[in-house]
C-alpha cells in the first residue's frame, strides 16, 4: 500500500487550498488560476477562549 | 462512543421526531377543561418563570385584563392588589404544554386551541391571537373581544370541529408555507386556508344561524388567526424532543417582556434565561420606539420549529411589516442554516429554491458562530393599557446559549 | 479637536477590509485622525496606550467593531459616526457572501484540500493551525503574535502527522508555481528555495528569474524556525522534501543565523542533501563549518541566487552608474552627509546593514545587526541609520509599509527637513497582495524631500532597489521608468542599491 506524503503531494499536486482569513490572500490565489475556497472567517464564540475550549469538545 | 458522536445521534433523533409530528386540532375547549394543571385563581402566562413585580406593563395590563374578565376582581385597581398579595398563582405556559402569544394569558374561562400529535400522542394548547388584551389593554372594548371568543366564536368552531371532524393541520402549513406565508407575522394563507376547512362545518353545525354569521366574519377577516394554531401546532410537535440524552436542541424559545429563555432538550425542563431585546421594526401611526416594550411572547415557537423568522427567505411579503429588503430576508434563513441540524422534508420554501425551513436549534452551532435565532414578532406599549403599536425583527440573546452550553458541559463531562 | 467613539455589537470583519474602510473614512473632511479595529485585547490596550479612554470599551467583544474619530468639532465627529455603516457598505461591495465560516465548512467545500492559507488574528491562529494539522493539512500560517509555545507544539504535531507547517510570521511561498502571501510571479525552474524571511525569498527568487534561471519551490518557514527553540522543525522537512522533488535540482536557503545549536543540525542536513546547497546567512559573523565543502556560502542574496544559478548578476560596475555616481556627489551640499534607509523589508534592512558594516561604516537601526547601534527611538534617525518600516513599532494596528506607503512618506519628508542627510535609500516590494502602485505611494513625498533639499542650496540622492519581475501585477517596467523619471536611482537587488550606497558616501 503506497503512503501518501502529504508534503510532496503539496509540492507535486495541483494546489487545492483553504483559506481562513484575509480575503486578499484567498483573491490572490484565485487571481493565479488555481483551486483555493474563501472562508468567510470570524472569531469562535465571540473570541471567548472559554467557550472556545467547550466547543472544541463538544463540537 | 465519544461524546461528539452522541450528540449527533441524539440531534439526529430528536429532529427526526420533530419531523415526523403529525399535529391535529382535535378540540377547542375552555382552559380548566383541558389544560393539565389549571386550577382556578391561577393565571399561565408567556415566556419563563417570572414574578408580578418583575413583570413588564404590558403583560401585568394583560393578566389585570384576565382577572377582570374571570370576574375575580370588579376594578382594575381591585385586580392588581390581588395580584400584588400573590392571591393569584402565576405561572408560565410551557409548565403546562400550553403557548400564548404576546403576554399570553390565559384562565380557567378562556378557551383555547387543543392540538394532537397523532404520531406520539402528546397535546398542545394555545389561546386565541387578537390585536388588545394580549398587547396589555384591560379596558372594556378589550375584555368584550374575550367575552366573544367565550361565548360566540370558540364553541362554534368547537361545534364545526365536532360536524365535519378533526382538522389536519401540516396540510394547511405546507400549502401556507409555499403561498409565502411564515406562520408567525404573517398568516393570510393560512388563515385563509383555516377559514376554508371550517366553512363547511360551521354550516353543519348545530349552532344559530347569527353565531355562524357571526364566527365566518371572524374567519374571513382574521388574517392572523392562524397564529394560534401554528403556535399550538409548534408546540405539539417539539414537546415529544423535551427530553432526549445528549441533545443540544432547543426545545423551547420564548418571552414574557422582561426575560427571554430557551430549553435545551438533553437539559429537560431547565430555563436558561437573559434580559429581553428591543425588537427593530416598523411602528402604527402615533407611535415610535419611544413607547415600545421589549420582546414578548411565546410565539417564538415558531421559530423553534423552524417557521417565522427562520422562514423569512421565503416570505419576501412581511417586509412591509417588519421592514428589510428581499435580500436581507434570504440572508436571515441562510444564516438560520448556519445554526440548524437540517431542512426539513416537506415544509419548504419556494422563493427560495423549494429549500425546506431549517430545524433543530443547536446551541452549539449557536455559540460557534456568534448567530443567534431571528425571530419576527409583533410590538407591545411598554405600559398596560394599549394595543398593538408595531411589529419587527429581534434576535434571541445569546446569553442564554452561552449558558446551557455551559450547563450542558457541567452535565454531561463534569466540568 | 474632539474625539467621538462608537461601538457596533457582533460585526467581524477583517483587518485589511478595516484598513480600507478607515482610509476613506479618515479622508473624510474635518477628520485628523479614525480608526476602525475589532475589539481585541490586543487592540483595546493600543487604545489604551493612545489614550483613548470610554467605559464602553471595557464591556467591548472580540467580535464587536470599535470607531473611534478625531475631527474639527464635536459635530463632524458624530456626524461622521452617524454615517458611519455607510463606509462600511462601499467597501463591502465587492466582498463576497460565503456560507463558509470555519475550517471545517471549508474542508468539506473542498475534502481534497492539500493547503491551509492561515491569516487569521495571532490569538486565535495557533488554534486553526492545530485544527488543519491534526485533518491532516498543510499550513501557510501568516499570522504573527502566535506564541513561541504554540509554534513548538504544531510543529511537532505537524511532524508526527507528515504535514508541513510554514509560519507562523511566514509572509511567501511559492507552491508548485502559486505564490501564497506576498510573492513575485516568476518563471519556474530547477531552484528550490527555503527560509523564514518573506521579502528574503521574494528578493531572491526574483534575482534567479532576472539571471534567467526559475524556481521550483519556495518555502516560507516563519520567523522563528531557526531558533534553537524550534530547532529547524519547518527547514529541514523542507530541505527533505525539495531533495526529493522531480524539478528541484538545486537548493537554497536564505536566512539570518540560525540559533546556536540548530547551526550544526542545519549544515548536517546540508550534507545529506543529494542536490547541491546554497546558503546564505545574512549577518553571520562566525565561520561556518562544512561552508565551501557541502555546501556553498553566499555572503548576500544576490550571491546566493548567482551560485544557485551559475550566473553572475548585472551587479558589476557599469558607465552609467558611474555618471550617477559623479552626478550625485556633485551636487550635494557639503553638510550633506548622511544616509537613512527606509524599508518595507526587514531582510533588506539586515542585509545593508551587513554591507556598510562590511566596509566599515557604522549605522544605527531599530533592528539592529549589532546592539551597540540600536536607535534610541525608531522615529529619530542618528547619523547613518536604516529603519525597518515593517517593524511592529509602526505595524501595531497600521498596515503594513508593503500595503500602504503613507507612514514611509511622511517619514521621507521628515528626513528631508535634517540638512545632513544626503542620501535615502528605499526598497519598492512588488507581486501579489503587495499595493498595486508602490512607487507613486511614495513619489509626491520623494518630490517634496527633493525640493526642500534644494532650496537649501543642496541634492537628496533618492537610491531604491526594486523586488519584482514583468510578470508581477503591478507592471515592474512602469514602476521603474517612474522612478527614473523622478531621479530615483534604481537597482534590481538590495545589495546593488546598497553597494551603490557605499560608493555615494566615499569621498
Amino acid at each position: 500500500m503506497e503512503e501518501r506524503d502529504p508534503i510532496q503531494s503539496l509540492l507535486t499536486e495541483p494546489l487545492v487550498a483553504i483559506n481562513l482569513g484575509l480575503a486578499g490572500f484567498g483573491e490572490a490565489i484565485q487571481d493565479q488560476e488555481a483551486e483555493v475556497v474563501l472562508v468567510d472567517w470570524s472569531p469562535p464564540a465571540g473570541g471567548d477562549k472559554e467557550l472556545m475550549d467547550l466547543l472544541d469538545q463538544l463540537l | 462512543m465519544d461524546i461528539k458522536q452522541k450528540i449527533e445521534t441524539a440531534n439526529q433523533l430528536a429532529v427526526k421526531r420533530m419531523i415526523d409530528g403529525d399535529p391535529v386540532l382535535v378540540d377547542i375547549a375552555p382552559a380548566i377543561e383541558v389544560i393539565p394543571g389549571m386550577k382556578d385563581k391561577m393565571i399561565t402566562h408567556s415566556g419563563p418563570p417570572i414574578p408580578w413585580n418583575r413583570m413588564c406593563g404590558a403583560q401585568r395590563g394583560a393578566i389585570i385584563g384576565q382577572v377582570l374578565y374571570e370576574g375575580w376582581a370588579k376594578t382594575p385597581e381591585k385586580a392588581a392588589a390581588m395580584l400584588e398579595n400573590g392571591e393569584i398563582t402565576l405561572e408560565p405556559n410551557h409548565h403546562h404544554q400550553t403557548v400564548g402569544p404576546m403576554a399570553g394569558s390565559i384562565s380557567a374561562n378562556a378557551w383555547v386551541y387543543v392540538v394532537e400529535n397523532k404520531t406520539f400522542g402528546n397535546r398542545a394548547f394555545c389561546r386565541q391571537v387578537e390585536g388588545a388584551q394580549q398587547f396589555g389593554d384591560y379596558s372594556e372594548p378589550a375584555l368584550d373581544g374575550l367575552r366573544k371568543w367565550r361565548d360566540v366564536f370558540a364553541p362554534s368552531l368547537r361545534a364545526a370541529l365536532k360536524a365535519e371532524g378533526e382538522l389536519p393541520l401540516k396540510p394547511i402549513i405546507t400549502q401556507a408555507l409555499q403561498m409565502g406565508d411564515e406562520l408567525h407575522n404573517r398568516h393570510s394563507a393560512s388563515s385563509a386556508l383555516f377559514g376554508n376547512a371550517m366553512a363547511v362545518g360551521l354550516a353543519k353545525a348545530d349552532i344559530s344561524r347569527q353565531d355562524q354569521i357571526s364566527t365566518l366574519y371572524l374567519l374571513k377577516n382574521h388574517n392572523l388567526i392562524f397564529l394560534g394554531l401554528a403556535m399550538a401546532a409548534g408546540k405539539a410537535i417539539v414537546d415529544p424532543v423535551r427530553d432526549v440524552e445528549f441533545s443540544t436542541l432547543v426545545t423551547a424559545m420564548c418571552r414574557n417582556g422582561t426575560e427571554f429563555g430557551i430549553r435545551v432538550s438533553g437539559l429537560g425542563d431547565g430555563w436558561f434565561t437573559a434580559p429581553s431585546s428591543s425588537v427593530t421594526g416598523l411602528y402604527l401611526p402615533g407611535y415610535s420606539a419611544q413607547d415600545a416594550g421589549l420582546d414578548m411572547g411565546d410565539s417564538a415557537i415558531t421559530e423553534t420549529v423552524g417557521w417565522g423568522g427562520f422562514v423569512l427567505g421565503g416570505a419576501p411579503g412581511i417586509l412591509s411589516l417588519v421592514g428589510g429588503t428581499p435580500d436581507e430576508a434570504l440572508g436571515y434563513t441562510r444564516e438560520m442554516r448556519n445554526i440548524t441540524t437540517t431542512a426539513h422534508p416537506f415544509y419548504r420554501m419556494p422563493a427560495f429554491s423549494f429549500a425546506g425551513a431549517p430545524l433543530g436549534i443547536d446551541i452549539r452551532k449557536v455559540v460557534q458562530t456568534g448567530i443567534t435565532p431571528i425571530i419576527d414578532t409583533a410590538i407591545a406599549h411598554k405600559d398596560p393599557g394599549y394595543p398593538i403599536i408595531g411589529a419587527g425583527l429581534v434576535r434571541a440573546p445569546m446569553e442564554c446559549f452561552v449558558q446551557a452550553l455551559k450547563a450542558f458541559s457541567y452535565k454531561y463531562q463534569g466540568t | 479637536m474632539a474625539t467621538s467613539l462608537r461601538i457596533k455589537k457582533n460585526q467581524y470583519y477583517d483587518s485589511v477590509f478595516l484598513m480600507g474602510v478607515n482610509k476613506r473614512l479618515s479622508e473624510s473632511e474635518g477628520v485628523s485622525q479614525s480608526m476602525v479595529v475589532m475589539a481585541s485585547e490586543a487592540n483595546k490596550q493600543m487604545l489604551a496606550d493612545l489614550g483613548i479612554q470610554d467605559p464602553r470599551l471595557q464591556t467591548a467583544q472580540p467580535n464587536d467593531l470599535i470607531v473611534v474619530v478625531s475631527a474639527d468639532s464635536q459635530k463632524i465627529a458624530d456626524q461622521l459616526l452617524e454615517q458611519f455603516d455607510q463606509f462600511l457598505e462601499v467597501s463591502a461591495a465587492s466582498k463576497g457572501q460565503s456560507s463558509l465560516h470555519t475550517l471545517q465548512d471549508g474542508l468539506e467545500s473542498k475534502p481534497n484540500a492539500n493547503l491551509t492559507v492561515i491569516s487569521v488574528p495571532g490569538e486565535y491562529a495557533a488554534r486553526e493551525a492545530r485544527l488543519a494539522v491534526e485533518k491532516g493539512l498543510n499550513v501557510f500560517l501568516f499570522s504573527n503574535n502566535v506564541s513561541l509555545d504554540d509554534e513548538i507544539v504544531i510543529k511537532r504535531l505537524a511532524k508526527d502527522r507528515g504535514v508541513l507547517v510554514m509560519g507562523p510570521d511566514c509572509g511567501t511561498s511559492i507552491i508548485n508555481g502559486v505564490g501564497i502571501g506576498f510573492a513575485n510571479r516568476v518563471r519556474r525552474g530547477p531552484v528550490g528555495v527555503v527560509g523564514p524571511s518573506g521579502t528574503g525569498l521574494q528578493e531572491f527568487t526574483c534575482l534567479v528569474h532576472h539571471l534567467g534561471s526559475g524556481i521550483s519551490h519556495a518555502i516560507g518557514t516563519g520567523s522563528r524556525d531557526l531558533s534553537d527553540a524550534v530547532g529547524g522543525v519547518t527547514t529541514l522537512a523542507a530541505l527533505q522534501v525539495l531533495d526529493k522533488d522531480p524539478m528541484t535540482e538545486i537548493i537554497a536557503v536564505i536566512s539570518k543565523p540560525p540559533g546556536r545549536k540548530t547551526l550544526p543540525v542545519l549544515t548536517t542536513a546540508f550534507a545529506s542533501c543529494t542536490k547541491p546547497v546554497v546558503a546564505c546567512f545574512l549577518g553571520i559573523r562566525e565561520d561556518v563549518s562544512g561552508a565551501g565543502e557541502t555546501f556553498r556560502l553566499g555572503r548576500t542574496i544576490d550571491e546566493a541566487a548567482s551560485m544557485a544559478t551559475g550566473k553572475q548578476g548585472a551587479l558589476a560596475e557599469n558607465i552609467e552608474a558611474q555618471n550617477l555616481l559623479a552626478k550625485a556627489r556633485s551636487s550635494r551640499h557639503p553638510k550633506q552627509q548622511y544616509l537613512r534607509g527606509l524599508f518595507a523589508g526587514g531582510t533588506f534592512c539586515y542585509q545593508s546593514q551587513q554591507i556598510l558594516q562590511s566596509h566599515n561604516t557604522q549605522v544605527y537601526s531599530n533592528s539592529p545587526l549589532d546592539d551597540r547601534f540600536a536607535l534610541q527611538h525608531p522615529d529619530r534617525s542618528q547619523k547613518h541609520t536604516l529603519v525597518d518600516m515593517g517593524d511592529d513599532f509602526y505595524t501595531r494596528g497600521r498596515p503594513h509599509p508593503m500595503i500602504d506607503g503613507s507612514q514611509r512618506a511622511r517619514r521621507i519628508i521628515a528626513e528631508a527637513e535634517d540638512p545632513n542627510v544626503a542620501i535615502i535609500l528605499l526598497d519598492f516590494i512588488l507581486g501579489y497582495n503587495s499595493s498595486m502602485d508602490p512607487v507613486n505611494d511614495l513619489l509626491p513625498a520623494i518630490h517634496v524631500a527633493q525640493q526642500k533639499a534644494e532650496s537649501r542650496g543642496g541634492k537628496i540622492t533618492f537610491v531604491a532597489s526594486i523586488t519584482g519581475t514583468e510578470l508581477d501585477p503591478q507592471g515592474y517596467k512602469t514602476q521603474i521608468m517612474a522612478l527614473q523619471a523622478a531621479d530615483v536611482i534604481t537597482f534590481q537587488s538590495n545589495a546593488a542599491a546598497t553597494e551603490f550606497c557605499v560608493k555615494l558616501l566615499e569621498n
